[in-house]
């Protein structure tokens, strides 16, 4: 039970009576942070959230975009980070499960998944690598039984997130617009539940997942059943095309309470329900429990009497349960019955939505002692500190996890995991980009401009394939906002995202806020994830570079080592200038490379960003197979910086392209008249990667050395780590 | 020509296949619903990839016991092209349609990569267009996919001409590299790698060509008995 004092002033107030022991939990599960935002959703109004491709409707869970010849694209993005930290497998799991519902019930088929993993040190901590492991074997587990390809995504470790696990997950649906679920009711219409049965699992998990995670509370935990889950896309897309669905919303966090009280408020109906009608799992349960329950797999649906039949017909074929639960009233009331008793009485618009709040915030004063950049640790081998980023679990090649996800089902992947931006083939012709980033180390020693960077960081990824960014959505997950320094470090977050979003005109179509990341230990570093698509007529399929083609960089390097991977891998240090967008740059810089890559100038184009310019060249080197000789001194730059810098500075609007030498002209004098920052470095050849400032070798390694490292240092930390 | 795709509950994999079958190589097509019962004018089944049943108790053990499955070996009796794909594959193995055993990869992880293939008989109804030896670019995705025999099924597979595809490198520990085998009679063909993943330029990154003539064998199959 966590109403809290004004909330039962509030009780009092509007309903003026002693609530039942049902509505209690009705509203102790509704008004959880998790389910009613009500710490952040005054906050979220400023994100800009309309745009010209932008269809809302009432009662989605997720944004829709129009991507044109009458088909739209969903997104959305969830965490199940609470359950994952105690049980990762059926946390992981349920976390892929409840964003695809959220996916189908727009009336769209959910076709690609992306997750953003985050865990405390697996070098040094065994149940970090425990968290890892289990929490990848359970994406895998659901996303590829469903057969929903999970295309993307980031893993990232760092001690903040000792004890618990940041889970991710994003998905986006595609359909024709015609096909779009507009939600409606009239009153007599029938109220079923479709899917899953309802048990004792999850009881309680919205509020476990809006406090600070002390206890392992597993009976707050859903499990997982991706059979039932992939029947019940099925079911409901033939429902769909036999126009037997009204409206309808999943059952997520707060179960029954929360899918009918929503539902009920944003169509402006009464439902009446009787919980000895839902179909349970056990005997026994008591009426608030089914009511609380978050129990997987499971969708309301609004149908009428005439359509019934058939969609109990559809379910029948699937072996779906399919229970009629209650029907629409005009009175707007959300009424729950136990066979002839009523439970509970409360306007659903009462219980949808919580008092808000408006929380204090103050600034961190962990900011002011951040360190200032000190004098490093001498480095005697650049070389050797570059292959050794090259094999630190942040960077080295994430293969060993998305190998486990079938990335290619349902036959759309067109660029696959593993580089920048996946891409994915729509059946309009056109071509999807997606990326999902997040930098908690950056955000950590500056909120605002790491935010705002992880922002431009996903749209660089989308760039780099060619596509033009339309849509974002963002995930801002933050400790106990009840603590004004973390929640000053929220505002900043979204402060800094909406500047950005309105400045490149990309709408946010959808987010989620997490709050109580925290373990006994702490908080975890703020942790906003920023998931861009992108749209094109036609991707770019990168080329190998061969022999005599140049690498140019665009963009300017700048002083800017706080939050890398440099300083805090190799230096322990946290601390330091965090990399700042500039925005003129970043939207010139952006355009130019969509315009080269448009003009065929371009072999491929990569992103720099985590570890810096020498990861992000070894990384081209890695994937081309050949060596490159490149002149450090070459790298615009405008501070006065020394090689170190230029080496690992994570400075963002940076990309770094391969060109034919029979086009560098083309693209040398069309950078040139559009004033963008560039450099042509060298070219490519041999097998070694070196490179030169003042005239001298400052490092020099093989291709196939940093091949080695890149590949297998993850698999070889869990297999004999 | 009609070519039927078996659907059962947790297929994942039919419409992929579909779309290759039809957009693709303009065959024409029907679905089947794992309770239907399969007319005697089809040309062609395939047994399509996924999760049949959630693959509960074993992949493809539950599905092997459909309604359909009489049908289907009915019609593999009387020498009907059968192709199973991956779970497919271990639906045929289950059904007894193909004989050995699909056990979990060497590595006891679900593994999706692109690997080559290399044809061994091309003397079925699905490789008449390939040549001995030849290399197929093509993905895999699957957790049970290391094909199984014991050496007298092996003498047996050898003898008979039935393995149709090996893996050009070690993948998952399937014995001798075994990727997809056929009947003694040569028509009913399981293969563990997805040839509807890679037969289009835009999807494969290495060649879609040698993938495409899978379809394109059957193609010349129902023609020549048409």
């Amino acid at each position: 039970m966590s109403l809290q004092e004004h909330e039962i002033k509030h009780v009092k107030k509007i309903i003026g009576r002693k609530l039942t022991k049902t509505e209690l939990e009705i509203l102790a599960a509704e008004w959880s942070e998790h389910c009613s935002y009500k710490s952040s959703k005054i906050h979220l109004k400023m994100l800009p959230m309309t745009g010209k491709n932008v269809i809302v409707e009432k009662g989605y869970d997720s944004g829709v975009l129009d991507v044109g010849d009458g088909y739209v694209v969903t997104v959305h993005i969830e965490s199940h980070n609470h359950p994952s930290a105690v049980e990762p497998f059926g946390g992981a799991g349920t976390g892929v499960g409840g964003v695809i519902r959220d996916i189908l019930s727009a009336g769209t088929r959910p076709i690609a998944i992306f997750d953003g993993l985050r865990f405390g040190n697996i070098e040094n901590d065994k149940h970090a690598r425990w968290l890892f492991k289990n929490a990848v074997s359970g994406i895998a587990n659901y996303g590829n039984c469903l057969g929903i390809p999970t295309i993307g995504g980031e893993v990232e470790f760092d001690d903040c997130y000792k004890n618990y696990a940041l889970v991710d997950v994003a998905a986006i649906g595609f359909g024709k617009k015609t096909n779009l679920i507009k939600n409606h009711a009239s009153v007599g219409d029938i109220v079923v539940l479709i899917g899953g049965s309802t048990g004792r699992d999850g009881i309680g998990g919205s509020q476990f997942a809006s406090d600070s995670l002390e206890t392992e509370d597993r009976s707050a935990i859903q499990i997982p059943d991706p059979f039932i889950e992939k029947l019940i896309i099925e079911a409901i897309i033939e429902a769909r095309n036999e126009h037997c669905i009204n409206a309808m919303k999943d059952l997520g966090g707060g179960g029954l309470s929360c899918a009918i009280s929503e539902t009920a408020e944003s169509l402006g109906i009464g439902i009446e329900l009787n919980v000895n009608d839902v179909h349970t799992r056990e005997s026994g349960l008591f009426p608030h429990e089914i009511m609380i329950s978050e129990s997987q797999e499971r969708m309301l649906v609004i149908t009428n009497k005439k359509k019934l039949q058939k969609l109990k017909k559809i379910c029948d074929k699937f072996r779906i349960r399919c229970s009629t639960i209650g029907h629409v009233t005009e009175n707007k009331m959300m009424h729950v019955k136990d066979g002839q008793k009523t439970i509970a009485q409360l306007p659903a618009e009462f219980v949808a939505r919580a008092p808000l709040l408006d929380r204090m915030k103050s600034k961190p004063k962990y900011l002011d002692h951040l360190k200032h950049e000190k004098k490093k640790k001498k480095i005697l081998n650049y070389s050797d500190v570059i292959l050794k980023l090259l094999s630190s679990p942040n960077i080295a090649s994430k293969h060993w996890v998305f190998r486990q996800y079938d990335h290619e089902v349902g036959i759309r992947t067109v660029i696959k995991p593993g580089f920048d931006a996946s891409v994915l083939r729509l059946d309009n012709d056109k071509f999807l980009s997606a990326k999902i980033d997040g930098n908690p180390k950056h955000c950590y020693i500056d909120p605002r401009n790491g935010a705002i960077g992880c922002f431009e960081e996903a749209c660089r990824n989308i760039v780099c394939t060619g596509a033009n960014p339309i849509g974002m959505v963002d995930h801002l997950q933050f400790g106990n906002p009840e603590n004004p320094e973390i929640f000053w470090t929220f505002m900043e977050s979204i402060e800094g995202l909406t500047e950005f979003a309105k400045f490149l005109r990309i709408p946010c179509v959808g987010g989620k806020v997490s709050f109580y990341n925290e373990t006994p230990s702490g908080p975890i570093k703020p942790t906003p994830l920023i998931g861009v698509l992108g749209i094109m007529d036609e991707p770019l399929l990168p080329l190998p570079p061969t022999t005599g083609d140049y690498l140019v960089i665009i963009g300017e390097t700048k002083n800017e080592l706080g939050g890398s991977e440099y300083f805090e891998y190799i230096h322990k240090f946290i601390g330091g200038n965090c990399p700042i967008v500039n925005f003129k740059d970043s939207k010139i810089n952006m355009l130019s490379v969509l315009s080269l890559i448009k003009n065929k100038l371009v072999k491929s184009v990569h992103d720099c960003s985590k570890g810096g310019f020498s990861i992000a060249l070894s990384e081209i080197s890695i994937f081309g197979k050949i060596g490159c000789d490149v002149n450090l001194d070459k790298i615009p730059t405008n501070d006065d910086i020394d090689y170190e810098t230029l080496l690992f500075s994570e400075s963002h609007s940076r990309y770094l392209l391969s060109v034919d030498k029979k086009n560098i002209e083309m693209l040398k004098q069309y950078l040139t008249k559009k004033k963008v920052q560039f450099g042509i470095l060298g070219k490519f050849s041999g097998d070694q990667i070196k490179m030169r400032h003042n005239s001298k070798y400052i490092s020099k390694y093989s291709v196939s050395i940093a091949q080695k490292k890149y590949f297998n240092a993850l698999e070889d930390l869990l297999n004999h780590g | 020509m009609k070519v039927a795709v078996v659907v059962f509950p947790g297929s994942n994999c039919d419409r992929d296949m579909f779309h290759v079958l039809t957009d693709v190589f303009n065959f024409e097509t029907q679905y089947f619903w794992h309770q239907d019962k399969l007319p005697n004018n089809i040309d062609a089944v395939i047994l399509p990839g996924g999760f049949s049943y959630g693959d509960r108790l074993r992949a493809g053990v539950i599905a092997a016991n459909s309604p359909i499955i009489s049908s289907v070996k009915k019609l593999a009796n009387s020498g009907t092209p059968i192709l199973g794909v991956c779970n497919g594959f271990q639906i045929l193995v289950e059904s007894e349609l193909l004989p050995g055993v699909l056990l979990k990869n060497t590595s006891l992880n679900f593994m999706c990569e692109w690997t080559n293939l290399i044809v061994n008989n091309n003397n079925t109804p699905f490789t008449n267009k390939l040549k001995v030896g030849q290399k197929i670019p093509i993905p895999i995705a699957n957790g049970e996919g290391r094909y199984f025999a014991d050496k007298k099924l092996l003498s047996e597979l050898k003898n008979n001409n039935q393995i149709v595809f090996s893996y050009q490198n070690r993948v998952n520990g399937s014995t001798e590299q075994i990727a997809g085998i056929c009947n003694k009679d040569g028509n009913v063909v399981g293969m563990m790698p997805h040839p509807e993943r890679a037969a289009e330029a835009i999807i494969n990154p290495v060649d879609y060509k040698p993938s495409s003539l899978i379809f394109e064998s059957l193609l010349k199959t129902l023609g020549v008995k048409n």
